[in-house]
């Protein structure tokens, strides 16, 4: 049996309920890779002590011929944007240093419903506000395919996770693009479901409209697996969708056994094909296009004119409901308290706390977001930013008339330098040019790995999106892509990876 | 604090002509709060009837009460109001302790209900109506309590409490556009306006509607034009008005205030003011402008809010009998003159006598106990009689008498105790010993005394002048301790003259 660590989920699942291996064996494995390289990689806050007590017990039901979900005794790892009543959850702030929730998220608890074993809390930016997971207040996480670079963000815990074989998955957010950037710069695949297909209840919100919690992994196979636990209606999350879904597991293994994508539409956003983009990203997004063309795809160019406001739109929008989202942070009720010196009152102590439990990312997106909705400038901000959401909407609804999916580079670049863009702001936001019209849209969205660039040898990612609620297709038609991609190259993509078959990186 | 100067109220009416706008802000009785599974209850341990949405914890997400949605449209079918095809919920922001997410889930521009009327009733029969602007819908904020400092407010506290059981209850705040020509009936209007309304909010059993506890509130908007002036002057907006005298009371006070500025040349600040029910006068709150930015966007959490022309309808057919129309059936049914009909109404009564009424007592002996014993002692103690008995406990106490129990005169101890909460009329009498004598031995012993140590009153008796027999009655209720059915005495008086 190959490395436990560097099987897929899928395997895991087929090995544990084939009695190969047992839970403990496969948990040990992970706990021992934590252990080795996360005190470099940073990709874990807090490391669950319950996890393998929680093995033993899946190990147990299962010798007592107990029926169990698939994943059962899977190891899993959870974004600290998630809440959980047995770890700490600060989504990456101080203000929550230390805060155990009194309640599972909805995603979490379905875990712990399938039995699967709660690895731990991964790092993020801040409230899940950046694009290198450098705004926590709890230290850097690195890339596993070079330390000395950003992993993506606002979820670069968890991609690090995932890609360094910490964890076979994990639970990632997307506001603007938080899954699917870490999984296109460490390559890994992340996926953002349609707004409203997997419960934000316990998520801790950053812009409620925006915000969907979705799977990361290092096939497609394994999201697919990881959506069907995690997905579906919840009574708990107005916004969430009530209809049920189908299998996206049937659809992911449907996709990867046809191997032709003969009838397929696969349209090209123009203005995601900027000539802006570094080139080796570019090089890769068209021999991509190519291959696919070459099985059978129709490959059609679609514009989406309004795409070129989208990121001016996100930033109105995003800071506009952060700064509400946010202003419960106030020490009344849980998380840091700071008293200033003298007589202090109740404003004086929200604001020491504020002041000393924010970082400056966050504060600055309070600022913007306080401003944009005022008296006298909500019109122009705001509102003006909500009519290009409805403008992007008719883009995506007029270029998916033309097209079964769309496709773009997840990301303008790969992975940059850590510290290369912490003091320009504007260049981190533009990082999500690609990213955000599918947030704005409510559109699912999908990021696996297509090549390394030429020029830094690191990984580059194709970001497939399909309209609302087809969420299937993209697993279906992203699971043909990855299969004609690993039959290309000869193997799975992460086992390009320098630090593959050390097991780790560092 | 300096006391205010006040004009004389009919000369500030002479130069000024006085507008008033009100908010009623209504508890809705659900069985859980707006947007969470939280009970709503009055009066728990703090802290205890809450969830993770009523504390604003993170992650935590709203979810519609649907019951509460049908209240409010009745509610704004019951005002004449239209009810909105889409309406939506949107945030209200800003900080404050007793705010969990320091922002309120409330409705801003798109409200359930809007545009409509209410007819009200003054105390001399005359009827106004009263421009309604809009109902929304939102949710209650938790309760502080200020710890150490002479004022019981925040400022000089040592330190707060919070308690978060009310955070998140389910309100309906209705909102008047501006009353015009209320000139000396200002506070009369409010006062009749307030009072419909919780008529009709009881009527449709949506609410308590108890404003000593809070279920119904009232901010009073008051504001003063120069005769002939077209412009609106400067409002202010007086809160923590608690029963129906207050509203009528503060609404004068703020008119004789603001004259007595604005006669003097000054200029009105528009703030908010606390209504003072000690001594009767208002003190200002915070500065308020129409500046004051809540930053209201669509609250993001939450879905608009459909509703059909068919739950409309539904909920239309469903509406009780509008006030006035009531009015007029019960006057008729109970066979009560204006005269005595108008006086329960204006004290506030009707409700109290109608439901004591259903309990089975006659309509007079419910009027009598709540417009006699039970308003004079609410009086007394400066509250609102409803809060002293219920009106199942007052036909309880009829039926006593009406049995035989008790007399008149023992039955208002009775209602001492049933007012004290000493449990039901007939374990009152018990434990204070009320039951009139009903054994005839022990009468007929007594009777036997009196009328032997008043041998000229039996003589009068036996000739037949049957008045005389009061001066031997007296006489055995007093032996008796009052404790005797002065009928039954009566008669057995009459019986032993013949027999001693």
């Amino acid at each position: 049996m190959a490395d436990l660590i560097h099987m897929s989920a899928a395997e895991l699942s087929s090995a544990l309920a084939a009695r190969e291996v047992s839970s403990v064996e496969v948990t040990t494995a992970h706990l021992a890779q934590i252990d080795a390289i996360d005190g470099n990689l940073g990709a874990f806050l807090h490391v669950n002590a319950n996890a393998l007590a929680v093995a033993e017990e899946v190990d147990a039901a299962r010798a007592a011929g107990e029926p169990l979900h698939a994943l059962a005794g899977v190891p899993v790892a959870v974004k600290d944007v998630l809440c959980t009543l047995d770890m700490p959850s600060t989504a990456g702030s101080k203000i929550l240093e230390g805060w155990i929730p009194p309640y599972d998220a909805t995603p979490v608890r379905k875990l712990r419903e399938a039995r699967m074993i709660l690895l731990g809390k991964t790092n993020m930016d801040e409230f899940a506000m950046g694009s290198s997971t450098e705004h926590s207040a709890y230290g850097i996480t690195r890339n596993p395919w070079d330390g000395d670079r950003i992993p993506g963000g606002s979820g670069g815990g968890s991609a690090a996770a995932v890609g360094a074989y910490e964890a076979p998955l994990a639970l990632g957010s997307d506001t603007g693009g938080s899954i699917r950037q870490p999984a296109s710069v460490t390559g890994t695949v992340g996926v953002k479901p349609t707004y409203g297909g997997v419960s934000r209840y316990g998520a801790i919100a950053l812009a409620s409209s925006l915000d969907q919690i979705g799977p990361v992994s290092r096939t497609v196979l394994d999201s697919a697996l990881l959506h069907d636990v995690i997905g579906g209606y919840d009574h708990h999350d107005s916004t969430s969708i009530p209809t049920p879904w189908a299998s996206f597991t049937d659809a992911a293994r449907r996709g990867a056994a046809s191997g032709s994508l003969a009838g397929v539409r696969v349209g090209v956003i123009k203005e995601l094909d900027s000539e802006g983009f570094q080139p080796g990203v570019r090089a890769q997004f068209h021999a991509t296009l190519e291959m696919l063309a070459a099985h059978g795809a129709e490959i059609v160019e679609v514009s989406a004119p309004n795409f070129d406001y989208a990121v001016s739109a996100y930033y109105l929008i995003l800071p506009a409901e952060a700064s509400s989202n946010l202003a419960k942070f106030d020490s009344v009720r849980f998380g840091l308290r700071v008293t200033p010196e003298g007589t202090p009152t109740v404003e004086s102590v929200m604001s020491a706390t504020r002041e000393a439990g924010f970082g400056d990312e966050v504060k600055r997106r309070i600022i913007l977001g306080t401003y944009a909705l005022s008296a006298g400038y909500y019109d122009a901000y705001y509102g003006s930013a909500q009519k290009v959401r409805t403008l992007i909407q008719r883009d995506f609804a007029a270029a998916f008339d033309q097209a079964d999916v769309l496709v773009s580079p997840t990301a303008p670049t790969t992975a940059w330098k850590l510290g290369e863009k912490l003091d320009d702001p504007l260049a981190m936001w533009l990082s999500d040019i690609t990213t955000i019209p599918a947030n704005l849209a409510g559109i699912p969205g999908m990021s696996i790995p297509m090549g390394l660039a030429a020029e830094d040898n690191l990984p580059t990612g194709l970001q497939i999106m399909a309209p609302a609620h087809a969420d299937a297709r993209l697993y279906e038609i992203g699971a043909t892509i990855e299969a004609l991609l690993d039959a290309q190259r000869g193997a799975p993509f992460h086992t390009l990876n320098p630090h593959f078959s050390a097991g780790g990186n560092r | 604090m300096a006391k205010d100067a006040l004009l004389d109220f009919d000369k500030a009416l002479e130069i000024f002509e006085p507008v008033i706008g009100l908010e009623v802000h209504i508890e809705l009785s659900t069985k859980t709060k707006m947007f969470s599974s939280a009970p709503n209850i009055f009066g728990d341990d703090p802290n205890t009837a809450i969830t993770p949405v009523c504390l604003g914890l993170p992650g935590s997400l709203p979810v519609v009460n649907k019951e509460a949605v049908r209240y409010s449209i009745s509610l704004g079918l019951a005002l004449g109001c239209e009810i909105a095809e889409t309406c939506r919920f949107a945030r209200k922001n800003y900080f404050y302790p007793d705010l969990a997410k320091n922002y309120q889930i409330s409705q801003y521009d798109e409200p359930i209900a809007f545009d409509g009327e209410l007819e009200v009733e003054l105390d001399n029969g005359d009827i106004i109506t009263v421009p309604i602007e809009r109902a929304h819908m939102e949710e209650d904020a938790g309760k502080l309590t200020h710890v150490g400092g002479s004022t019981g407010r925040i400022q000089g506290a040592e330190y707060s409490l919070v308690d978060y059981n009310r955070a998140g209850v389910p309100l309906v705040e209705i909102v008047t556009r501006p009353i015009f020509g209320t000139e000396h009936r200002a506070g009369e209007v409010a006062r009749a306006y307030v009072s419909t309304i919780r008529d009709i909010v009881r009527a449709l059993g949506i609410s308590e509607a108890r404003m000593e506890r809070g279920n119904l509130r009232c901010d009073a908007n008051v504001s003063l034009r120069l005769r002939g002036a077209e412009k609106l002057g400067t409002r202010t907006e007086t809160k923590n008005v608690n029963s129906l005298r207050s509203i009528e009371r503060a609404i004068r006070y703020e008119i004789q205030r603001q004259a007595a500025i604005l006669e003097k040349g000054g200029i009105i600040t528009q703030e908010t003011r606390h209504w003072h029910e000690d001594t009767g006068t208002t003190s200002p709150g915070r500065p308020k402008s129409d500046a004051d930015d809540y930053r209201y966007f669509p609250e993001p959490d939450l879905l608009p809010i459909r509703t059909t022309r068919e739950t409309v309808e539904e909920l239309r057919a469903l509406l009780p009998e509008p006030p006035a129309a009531q009015r007029r059936r019960l006057k008729a049914e109970w066979g009560f003159t204006d005269l005595d009909f108008q006086a329960i109404v204006n004290a506030g009564l009707l409700v109290e006598v109608r439901e004591t009424i259903e309990a089975g007592a006659q309509p007079q002996a419910a009027r009598k106990w709540w417009m006699g014993e039970v308003s004079r002692t609410a009086n007394e103690r400066g509250v609102e009689p409803s809060t002293l008995v219920t009106p199942e406990q007052v036909a309880d106490l009829q039926s006593v008498i009406d049995e035989g129990i008790v007399n008149d005169k023992l039955a208002r101890e009775v209602l001492v105790g049933l007012m004290a909460g000493e449990g039901s009329a007939r374990e009152i009498i018990e434990a204070r010993g009320l039951a009139v004598v009903s054994d005839d031995t022990a009468l007929i012993a007594a009777i036997d005394d009196a009328l032997l140590s008043q041998p000229d009153v039996l003589e009068k008796i036996r000739e037949g002048k049957v008045q005389a027999a009061g001066a031997v009655i007296g006489a055995v209720m007093k032996a008796m301790g009052g404790k005797a059915d002065a009928a039954r005495v009566r008669e057995l008086v009459i019986e032993r003259a013949a027999a001693v």
